[in-house]
């Protein structure tokens, strides 16, 4: 069995003051991720897992089930309400939220990627295609000018990104290909933890298919780790090992993706997989 | 409306070094502060002085806190001491601390104020060097907000300096910044080393005076202690380079007026309309002048001509 | 050859300052020096924005600088700064309840009629914008005759010492959240710089002396749609405030003198309780010293503005602290925008030299496609 590369327990995050009665009144039986008491949101609460070097975890439900609020939490865009998390580098071990800020950054630029459904979020558009991928090296105190350049070079090239649109702006990019710098700059500091949320969501289905099929391959090359968040159950089908169902907030259901396509325990899991059949 | 009150006319004298007691204590508190942490910008509450913000109130404001009966100043903008603003600054100076000496002397002097200058004779470690500053934070051109630069100071964060000047050799092939060149102090923070040329920002490494940096407007001291790393920010390929005076032959340009190759140099066109050269720093034209006119006499009138 | 420079600084200086001066005492037919008297009393607005923006309640030394600075705002309040400078603080005020002001003019545009009454007072708001050509010439006479009708034709009826707030009815209904006490003293600007995040008061504060032209561009382009304040002018009152100190033997507080001042209170929308109460709605203040009621009003818009913005993050310029508070102020602006006139030709010969480099290179790269070797 691979190495444990994240544990992952009792996640919490509620946005808004919160009170007693948070907890037991929202979730899937209540039917509402907002207390009726207090008009807190419980975005996601009591989340738990375990990741191991090489695999691919899905996280499938609809808007407001919580899942990207696990990804964002875990790479530090928001900071969890309780809960842990422990990150196991090749030599360290991480208590993700005991860490100070630029404890967390460090860990972010070098050894975390993320690739966001808005390539807003995840590029600068001030800069070259090229400059993205060059703040990260730089962020890792990588100071050789030709080393970033040939750096950058490689991983455009493997995004499949054409090499001489690396001194472009990605603004002027299609989606697709924003999506592939995303990539190509997620992978700068080949980090064994990679997070993707919804990063086929709105491309063209062709555009799709070769995006998931870089992510399998890149997986396979360098056994990065990977969460990946959709509400697409072809992507999760195609992708993940291992797969966690939520719902307001809740996980709902776990287990291999096969069993959960094939075998839905959960009501809910149920008609999921009976609508996109 | 009080229409008794007459106003105090005896009060036309001002008290040494100008500021309230109080106020020069805070400033002196400041910069400690900054010499325990190189480089760091260390915020202080700035006095308005009797000249404008961004004509030296936060070098004033150093010297001013720092100036004692012993001190010999010299002032100087652009490299003279004789231009406006360093007239301006050094006879309000002799105005308001009376006892203390000026010079026009580099070597003399205790106390310097410059702006966009760092003299080019090697300054001592009985010298402090007073800059005055006009944006004190490296971090501005790629990070507007105050508070997002100070996180970015603290966890020595700069990739984004960094960037830029990658796409400057992507977009130019050169670094393209003149001056105010980012210069990291010590290892960690990088400064604004105040508008001087690039020219100047190898003095800073190493310098045996302290070198202290005020901007009055933006309320921040910083220093570069003596002896301290000053490195100017680059890649390991692509290094930092100082103006370059050669001519279109790759000849060393000189100062038409002392003859010297090695300060830097003010360019203008002459009344003939040709380009001129002299010395930026004229104490150190006047002192190579002097050294030509006892020593080489023979060669002096061509120079002075 | 000479060294040349911007050479002669000495004499120029005193030259400029002569040929300023000059200016000052050449125009005219009478040729009669400005009273200070005269400044401080006909040009009571000049002087009032001088106080304010100087930050420094001195009505004397604000009518000198203007006549010094020949009417320029921005240096006289300066030399208010400048002068300030040179005083050590030895006294705090305790605060003072603005309810205790000797008003000389009231209103509310929330209310037709409000407890103590709206009062008009001295202000040009309804007067029509007529050149009045009699001013032209208007003789010592009818000139002093003015001030004696305008007393004589007073009403009898004696003005209360002081008016009740309207925001205090409003807070007596529930409309408006409770006052909450204050812990330690205010922030003082010319003793602490500001370090972002600042609280209310230090935002407060830097409005308070801030440029009149600059808080109301600001303000203004909250009101036109780059945010959302839509404020309702509770209360805007004009009046005196006593300055009260500690007496140095007894210690106890005792009045050492009183400054005019202009106080405004907006209403803006309503919001939910933090705590789950009942909505409420928001307040904005403003207050400066001398009468300046644009500048007043522009500062509660902008007090409401940054307080939202400090809450929710600022979705326009007027709600970040840091845009409003670093470019109010006129000393510094004035200074910074000023100083482009100085020399900067070490740092113009640096600039030449990096584009004459960039140049050469890219006439070498002309024909090499860069980095694809």
């Amino acid at each position: 069995m691979s190495r444990k590369i994240l544990e992952v327990n009792n996640l919490t995050k509620i946005h808004g003051r919160g009170c007693p009665l948070c907890l037991e009144s929202t979730g899937p039986e209540a039917d509402t991720n907002i207390c009726p008491h207090c008009g807190s949101v419980v975005a996601a609460h009591g989340v738990s897992f375990d990741l191991y070097q090489g695999e691919i975890l899905g996280i499938i439900g609809e808007s407001g089930s919580g899942k990207s609020t696990v990804v964002k939490t875990l790479y530090f865009d928001d900071a969890p309400s309780a809960g842990e998390a422990v990150f196991f580098d090749e030599d360290a071990q991480y208590d993700l939220y005991s860490l100070n800020a630029a404890q967390q950054r460090s860990l972010r630029n070098k050894r975390f990627g993320m690739v966001y459904q808005n390539p807003h979020l995840g590029l600068n558009f001030n800069v070259s295609a090229g400059g993205n991928i060059a703040e990260r090296l730089l962020m890792s105190d990588v100071a050789h000018y030709g080393a970033i350049r040939e750096r950058a070079r490689s991983l455009l090239v493997r995004t499949e990104v054409l090499e001489n649109r690396m001194d472009e702006n990605p603004k002027k990019f299609s989606g697709g290909m924003q999506q592939r710098v995303q990539i190509a700059k997620a992978l700068a500091t080949r980090p064994p933890l990679l997070f993707l949320d919804e990063v086929t969501t709105g491309l063209d289905l062709s555009v799709q298919a070769a995006i998931l099929d870089l992510i399998l391959e890149i997986q396979h090359e360098l056994d990065t780790a990977m969460i990946v968040v959709t509400h697409d159950l072809g992507v999760v089908r195609l992708l993940a090992g291992r797969t966690l169902v939520m719902k307001y907030g809740r996980v709902i259901e776990t287990g291999l993706t096969d069993q959960i396509l094939e075998d839905p325990q959960h009501a809910y899991t149920q008609r999921l997989v009976a609508s996109a059949l | 409306m009080n229409n008794t009150y007459e106003l105090p006319l005896d009060e036309a004298g001002y008290a040494f070094g100008f500021m309230d007691e109080y106020a020069k204590k805070e400033v002196r508190r400041a910069i400690l502060k900054a010499i325990c942490i190189p480089g760091y910008q260390t915020p202080y509450a700035s006095r308005e002085m009797p000249m404008g913000r961004g004509f030296g109130t936060g070098g004033l404001q150093l010297t001013l806190s720092l100036v004692g009966g012993n001190d010999t100043l010299k002032v100087i903008d652009q490299g003279s001491d004789d231009s406006v603003n360093a007239v301006n600054l050094r006879q309000f100076v002799q105005m308001t601390c009376p006892g203390v000496d000026v010079t026009e002397k580099t070597e003399d002097a205790t106390l310097i104020q410059s702006r966009h200058r760092i003299p080019e004779k090697l300054l001592t470690e009985a010298q402090i060097l007073v800059l005055q500053v006009p944006y004190p934070d490296a971090l501005v051109v790629v990070e507007p907000s105050e508070a997002r630069r100070k996180t970015m100071h603290g966890e020595a964060d700069y990739s984004r300096l960094l960037v830029k000047l990658y796409e400057d050799i992507v977009k130019f092939d050169e670094i393209t910044i003149s001056h105010r060149y980012p210069t990291r102090i010590h290892g960690h923070y990088i400064i604004d080393p105040s508008p001087i040329p690039r020219w100047d920002v190898p003095k800073l490494h190493q310098s045996k005076a302290l070198i202290l940096l005020g901007a009055g407007r933006e309320k921040k001291i910083y220093a570069v202690p003596p002896y301290t790393l000053a490195e100017p920010l680059a890649f390991e390929d692509v290094v930092f380079s100082v103006e370059d005076f050669r001519d279109a032959a790759g000849i060393r340009r000189t100062c038409s007026r002392c003859g010297t190759a090695d300060s830097f140099l003010d360019e203008f066109s002459n009344e003939a309309g040709e380009k001129t050269y002299q010395c930026s720093d004229s104490a150190y034209c006047d002192e190579q002048l002097a050294h030509q006119t006892v020593h080489a006499q023979t060669t002096n009138t061509e120079v002075a001509a | 050859m000479g060294y040349v420079a911007i050479k002669g600084g000495k004499a120029s200086i005193e030259g400029a300052a002569a040929a300023t001066d000059y200016l000052r005492a050449s125009s005219g037919k009478q040729n009669q020096s400005l009273t200070l008297d005269a400044i401080e009393g006909q040009l009571r607005l000049l002087v009032s924005r001088v106080v304010s923006e100087g930050g420094l309640y001195h009505p004397k030394l604000a009518a000198l600088a203007i006549k010094q600075f020949q009417g320029d705002t921005l240096e006289a309040a300066f030399a208010l700064r400048a002068y300030r400078s040179t005083k050590p603080r030895l006294l705090e005020t305790p605060p003072q309840n603005t309810v205790d002001m000797r008003v000389i003019r009231r209103i509310s545009s929330a209310f037709k009629d409000i407890p103590g009454g709206q009062m008009l007072g001295p202000t040009y708001d309804y007067a029509l914008r007529l050149l009045d050509l009699g001013l032209a010439d208007e003789n010592p006479e009818d000139f002093r005759a003015i001030a004696r009708h305008f007393l004589a034709d007073a009403p009898e009826n004696e003005l209360p010492d002081s008016f009740p707030k309207v925001l205090d009815a409003l807070r007596t209904e529930g409309l408006l959240p409770p006052l909450k006490p204050v812990a330690g003293a205010p922030f003082d600007i010319t003793r602490q710089p500001l370090i972002f995040p600042v609280p209310r008061a230090a935002a407060l504060a830097t409005m308070a002396r801030a440029e009149t032209g600059s808080l109301l561009a600001i303000a203004y382009s909250n009101m036109r749609g780059y945010g959302d304040v839509h404020p309702t002018i509770a209360e805007l009152r004009v009046g005196y405030v006593p300055v009260m100190l500690p007496h140095p033997v007894t210690g106890e507080p005792m009045e050492a003198g009183e400054v005019l001042m202009t106080e405004c209170e907006v209403v803006a929308m309503f919001e939910g309780d933090d705590q789950g109460g009942k909505p409420v709605f928001t307040l904005g203040y403003g207050a400066c010293f001398g009468h300046n009621e644009v500048k007043a009003i522009s500062m509660a818009v902008l007090d409401r503005a940054l307080q939202k913005g400090m809450k929710d993050g600022a979705a326009n310029p007027s709600e970040d602290p840091e845009f409003v508070l670093l470019h109010v102020d006129g000393v510094d602006s004035m200074g910074f925008a000023s100083h482009y006139k100085m020399p900067h030709y070490v740092t113009f010969q640096s600039d030449m030299d990096r584009l004459r480099t960039t140049q050469a290179k890219a006439g070498i790269d002309t024909v090499r496609q860069k980095d694809t070797v």
